[in-house]
């Protein structure tokens, strides 16, 4: 695993412009990264007001989503990720939740 | 904008003018008098295959292609290509408007079980996605089909509603025209309940399938600020995109002709006053089985190929290769005409397609030929592709149409022995202008065919009866011969005209014999009187011989005497002689 370059984790965050949701979304990504997948991360947030044919892509509809590009197979999480589990749960980090009470 | 014209000019003169965009679609313009609201969110629903998509996807095709507006499909069910290959079918050619910058398509995919929802979140990358969109290509029609999707992608349905309700009014802000599709719901417009986001207009559309045939149909809901066509009105998707058909013409304001066109039967001819039929008007041919309705429409059909005009039969019962044998048989050559490309015979089982579909098919050949004269044979066929009253409704329709192209219609109705005569099973009588009833007199043995005119709207025509012969050179028309027995046809009417005719030989057999005695009674007093005349003529030679006689003696006898006297003289000696000389010295 080590030997492959780059990190293993692989993120997009698309928002539109600072709002608070925005801002919300990008911290709460980054303390989930930095609590679970520390080192072997990297987020690349992608603001649609700015960059607007890249929403077409990734197939964005809702605001902000996450999407994760690697390791495959791509999963998609929106919100402003303030609730923790789910993303867990969008990302396989952890198993669905009755598992994850467990 | 290429400026198009109003279909109907008096809406758009009213108080409040509202702006429309016509969508191009035939007959949706003319049922929303001038078409959409433009600027404002349409709602087109109705359940699944119904055609949403697709009356979606014209209004943005024809909008690019001919009203020069560009617009932009968000598309939440079919991609892009899927879309493309779909309306292909229609004769559009998405591809190339894409390539064109005209249209832009961009298929929105959400897949509920790739998507975890953690927080807040709002569809602002929709909104992203579609102002983009528009702003590309300067897009001023937008279409969303079906926006309902996201019910099923998203789970948070308080922000979809809200976002949704943003959605449409940020299109109204944006000026932009857009159609909004959703899929019918149980006691409500749509599943998800979109008619109360958009309440400008709303248009339902419908597939019905009545005897397992199908007819789609379309109504106008709601139309805020303008008025509308409120019937359902019957829809076709066709090869060349969708036709709605308004049920009845908005108006009745066609011309109406002064020119009269000839049946092709002289006799009948003369029943209308000796001119025929008025241009233009509808002509009802209805009759029992076998009474010569084609046939009489094949004399009308002749006669109008024979002008130079144009014809199109349509035919329900019978092939045109059967049709032009049969009408040999009476001595009308209809193959000529075809050959010559006058006529045109279109012949399809009632059954093949729906009665919407007909009527289509029928305005198309009509488009695409022009005729003068359409023949319908027979209309009560197309009973069997839809109920006694949408029959009716689409004959109607027909009728309107051909009215308004200024085409002479002749329609046969086919009625059974066991209905009213002056009845038509689809009661389109009081529709038609000249009402030819054709019907069987059994009498004698025998059925013969009689012919009379139940109406003729604005012609002097004959309240008689007549027979209708079907000869070796066509269809003849013969009085019908009302003795004291009542009304005789056929062989009745054969013997008892060989009655009259004898009798009247008879007749002048007798005066011959009466003038030939007269003459000669006259020859014989002829002849009495020359011999008198030669009786006459003898007395009076003789009596003029007579006379002449007489007047000879008469001489003769004065002669005598003179001399007589002259010699009694002379005895006495010169006395006389002396005596004058004597007495005189």
């Amino acid at each position: 695993m080590s030997r492959t370059p780059g990190p293993k984790w692989m993120l997009k965050l698309y928002v539109a412009g600072q709002t608070p949701k925005s801002l919300l979304a990008v911290a709460n990504l980054k303390r989930i990264c930095e609590e679970h997948l520390a080192g072997q991360y990297q987020i690349e947030v992608i603001d649609l007001l700015k960059n607007p044919q890249l929403a077409a892509g990734d197939q964005i509809l809702a605001l902000p989503t996450v999407v994760r590009k690697l390791p495959e197979p791509v999963r998609t999480i929106i919100g402003d990720l303030s609730n923790t589990e789910r993303v867990l749960v969008g990302l396989d980090l952890r198993t669905r939740p009755a598992k994850a009470v467990l | 904008m290429r400026p198009v014209k109003p279909k109907t000019p008096h809406i758009e003169e009213g108080s409040s003018w509202l702006p429309k965009c016509p969508t191009g679609i035939r007959g949706l313009d003319e049922i929303t008098l001038g078409g959409l609201p433009r600027g404002r969110p349409t709602l087109v629903c109705g359940g699944a295959g119904c055609g949403k998509t697709l009356l979606g996807m014209e209004f943005l095709v024809r909008g690019a292609n001919e009203f020069d507006e560009p617009g932009v499909c968000l598309s939440f069910e079919e991609t892009a290509e899927e879309l493309t290959a779909n309306v292909a079918s229609l004769g559009f050619d998405v591809a190339a408007l894409i390539a064109r910058k005209k249209l832009v398509i961009d298929h929105i995919f959400i897949d509920r079980s790739l998507i975890e929802e953690a927080g807040e979140y709002d569809l602002e990358a929709l909104f992203i996605r579609l102002s983009l969109a528009v702003e590309s290509i300067g897009a001023k029609r937008v279409l969303l089909d079906s926006v309902e999707a996201l019910f099923a992608g998203l789970k948070n349905k308080a922000v979809l509603r809200s976002e949704l309700h943003r959605l449409f009014h940020w299109l109204k802000e944006k000026g932009l025209t857009a159609i909004v599709t959703g899929e019918s719901g149980q006691g409500t417009l749509t599943r998800h309940g979109l008619e109360e986001y958009i309440s400008d207009c709303v248009i339902v559309l419908d597939n019905r399938i009545t005897e397992t045939v199908l007819t789609r149909r379309l109504r106008v809901v709601k139309y805020r600020g303008s008025t509308h066509g409120t019937n359902e009105y019957p829809f076709l998707i066709e090869n060349d995109g969708i036709s709605v058909l308004p049920v009845t013409s908005i108006e009745l304001k066609y011309a109406a002709s002064n020119e009269r066109i000839s049946t092709g039967i002289r006799a009948l001819d003369s029943m209308f006053g000796g001119k025929g039929c008025f241009r233009a008007s509808s002509i009802l041919v209805s009759g029992t089985a076998g009474t010569g309705k084609t046939s009489l429409s094949a004399h009308f059909v002749d006669a109008a190929c024979a002008r130079g005009e144009r014809c199109v039969f349509f035919s329900f019962e019978e092939s045109p290769n059967q049709i032009i044998r049969n009408m040999l048989s009476i001595g009308i050559d209809l193959g000529r005409w075809v050959k010559k490309g006058l006529l045109r015979f279109q012949a399809a089982r009632p059954t093949t397609f729906g009665l919407e579909m007909h009527l289509v098919k029928i305005h198309k050949i009509i488009k695409e030929t022009d005729p003068s004269v359409v023949v319908v044979d027979p209309v009560t066929a197309l009973l069997h592709s839809g109920s006694a009253s949408e029959t009716t409704s689409m004959l109607l329709r027909l009728i309107d149409y051909l009215k308004e192209k200024q085409i002479t219609a002749l329609l046969t109705t086919l009625t059974s022995g066991s209905d009213a005569q002056e009845q038509t099973t689809v009661e389109i009588s009081s529709l038609a202008d000249t009402w030819i009833l054709l019907r069987d007199i059994e009498s004698g043995g025998e059925r013969n065919r009689g012919l009379y005119i139940l109406k003729a709207r604005g012609i002097a025509h004959s309240n008689q009866i007549r027979e209708f012969l079907l000869t070796d050179h066509g269809a003849e028309l013969r009085e019908v011969y009302l003795g004291e027995a009542g009304l005789l046809t056929g062989s009745a009417r054969v013997t008892q005209e060989a009655k009259d005719a004898s009798s009247a030989l008879w007749t002048g057999q007798e005066t011959a014999r009466k003038q030939l005695l007269h003459e000669r009674k006259r020859k014989a007093l002829e002849a009495q009187i020359a011999a008198l005349q030669l009786d006459l003529e003898t007395e009076q030679q003789e009596s003029r011989q007579l006379i002449a006689q007489e007047e000879r003696n008469l001489k003769k006898g004065e002669q005598d005497r003179s001399e007589m006297a002259r010699s009694r003289s002379a005895n006495a000696g010169d006395g006389k002689s002396a005596k004058a000389r004597g007495g005189g010295k």
